[in-house]
């Protein structure tokens, strides 16, 4: 079973309902060691995202680009750069093409995450959404399979309570972020787990 | 419970707003028809000025829009509340203000903000303007390294500086130059007494019980150095005195711009009451007062509380400060 144009629009759809669904939750968490504000990001920039990908016609690559656009533009903010390369990327790995086999969408894991990397320059470790990216991506790269790559995405985002911020505005707290998961990480393991679901069966 | 706020939508809350100032100050701003998040200076862009833009997240006001005008800033890109505005607003005011002598994008030290700017600066130079950046980085309570601090309510005297050398149509080595000078020179540390709460969710961002402050809080509710019973304003403003004192480490005699700045809720009685013990304690130091702005300059939304900013003037720096601007929400001269 094939991974079309009409799935990847409803993976961004899905994308949209989740952080619609949590973004008072995502909203509190970044409230202890943030602005409080990233529920309202994602929330605006995955309803964007999938607003024009359900305008765009074109092929996998076409809708990514498109997302990617309208996502920066609808938040700004510091996840509007990140998720915006990564999807750039993700584009690039599914390529200008209607279909791909529907196992492969997990190969989107990794490209978000080297596009999160690319723009943000973190490292794992830092208590950022990476925390949650680089685990999965990393498990897919080693052949995991779509539940072990959800797994990793969800103990990674739940390390980093453990963590000291080392990047963005939770930084400045130093070990007062301690004992708090990284609200961009929570996020992040959501939207993963959302990929894994979609490389198994319809979104 | 939700807060209480006189606003139609959260969502729509920054552009409903962005209608209003266009509304009440057209005579000082406008917005070009294809860019709804960029505000230029009607009288401050000219040929062969450096442009100075400058810009960050909604909830800050007059920060930043109010800081638009001429002897100040061009231009401003808005973001959503506490948001980073993207690359295309940044680019947008830009190149309405782009006198063809470059363009100095100025804000507050976040990671977002670096983000969507430098993004910003990388499409102008794809269309052949040059675009440098001096980040703003006065919060001394957010880190003891000064590259990675947070630009708080000092924006005011470091955008002021820029904005007046710019105008005397230095050029953008020297603008840069006296930004990145101007920035080294101004120090501020707030206290929070409450939170504020976003338009959108309309509920307190961070919880501080009735009775406690917070010392560092940072102006979108960053939780700041150290949280402890509230004081009195002398004793809160000793506090911050004595750091941004050591901070500064300036000589008797010398001579400072001071703001003392609401974070949103915080009335005028309670600024001037802060600012009778600043008065104090600069006067025990030796130092002069050469500027003092007591009122909100940079807020917080809705919450409680205040800042301190001192600006450690010198020969190049007093001219500048006392240059003639004329913005929406500030003037001078």
């Amino acid at each position: 079973m094939d991974f079309t144009t009409t799935d990847l629009r409803a993976l961004f759809a899905a994308f949209a309902a989740k952080m619609a669904a949590e973004r008072d939750a995502l909203c509190a968490l970044d409230g202890a060691i943030g602005d409080g504000d990233h529920g309202i990001a994602m929330e605006q920039g995955m309803s964007a995202a999938a607003k024009a990908a359900a305008e765009t016609e074109g092929t996998l690559q076409d809708i990514c680009n498109a997302a990617a656009k309208a996502f920066l533009n609808a938040i700004g903010a510091s996840s509007g750069p990140l998720y915006a390369t990564g999807f750039l990327r993700a584009g690039k790995a599914l390529g200008p093409v209607n279909a791909i086999l529907r196992e492969n969408l997990l190969q989107i894991v990794p490209a978000i995450r080297d596009g999160i990397v690319h723009r943000g320059k973190a490292e794992p470790g830092q208590k950022t959404m990476l925390d949650a990216w680089d685990p999965a991506a990393e498990a897919v790269l080693s052949g995991a399979d779509t539940t072990t790559v959800s797994n990793r995405a969800n103990e990674g985002a739940k390390a980093t309570s453990g963590m000291i911020a080392r990047m963005g505005r939770a930084e400045r707290l130093q070990e007062r972020s301690l004992g708090h998961p990284d609200p961009g990480a929570i996020s992040a393991a959501m939207l993963i787990n959302i990929i894994a679901s979609a490389a198994r069966t319809r979104p | 419970m939700l807060t209480q706020k006189l606003i139609n939508d959260g969502n729509a809350a920054v552009d409903e707003m962005l209608s209003g100032i266009l509304a009440a100050h057209s005579d000082h701003l406008w917005r070009p028809d294809h860019a709804p998040r960029a505000v230029i200076a009607r009288h401050g862009p000219r040929p062969g000025k450096v442009a100075l833009v400058i810009g960050g997240g909604s909830g800050h006001e007059p920060t930043f829009l109010g800081y638009v005008g001429k002897g100040l800033a061009d231009a401003c890109a808005v973001g959503n509340v506490f948001a980073s505005p993207p690359p295309q607003p940044a680019v947008d005011a830009a190149l309405a203000a782009n006198g063809g002598a470059g363009v100095l994008f100025m804000y507050g030290n976040y990671a977002g903000d670096v983000m969507n700017f430098d993004m910003a600066a990388e499409l102008l130079e794809m269309e052949g303007v040059e675009a440098r950046t001096v980040l703003t980085t006065d919060d001394i309570a957010s880190s003891p390294t000064r590259e990675k601090r947070r630009g708080v309510a000092g924006n005011v005297f470091i955008f002021k500086a820029a904005g007046a050398a710019a105008d005397l149509m230095l050029p953008l080595d020297e603008v840069e130059r006296i930004a990145r000078h101007a920035n080294a020179r101004t120090f501020t540390m707030g206290v929070a007494l409450s939170s504020c709460s976003l338009p959108q969710t309309r509920r307190p961002s961070f919880d501080l019980p009735i009775g406690e402050m917070e010392i560092g809080m940072g102006i979108h509710g960053e939780p700041g150095v150290r949280r402890g019973p509230l004081r009195p304003a002398d004793d809160v403003g000793d506090e911050i005195m004595d750091a941004l004192l050591t901070e500064m480490n300036a000589a008797r005699g010398d001579k400072v711009a001071v703001l003392v700045n609401s974070l949103g809720a915080t009335p005028l009685m309670e600024l001037y009451i802060l600012h009778a013990r600043v008065a104090q304690r600069l006067a025990h130091a030796g130092l002069t007062v050469h500027k003092a702005l007591v009122g909100l300059y940079c807020t917080s939304l809705d919450m409680a509380g205040a800042s301190i900013t001192l600006m450690h003037l010198d020969d190049e720096l007093i001219p500048l400060i006392d240059h003639p601007c004329d913005c929406a929400m500030f003037r001078q001269g």
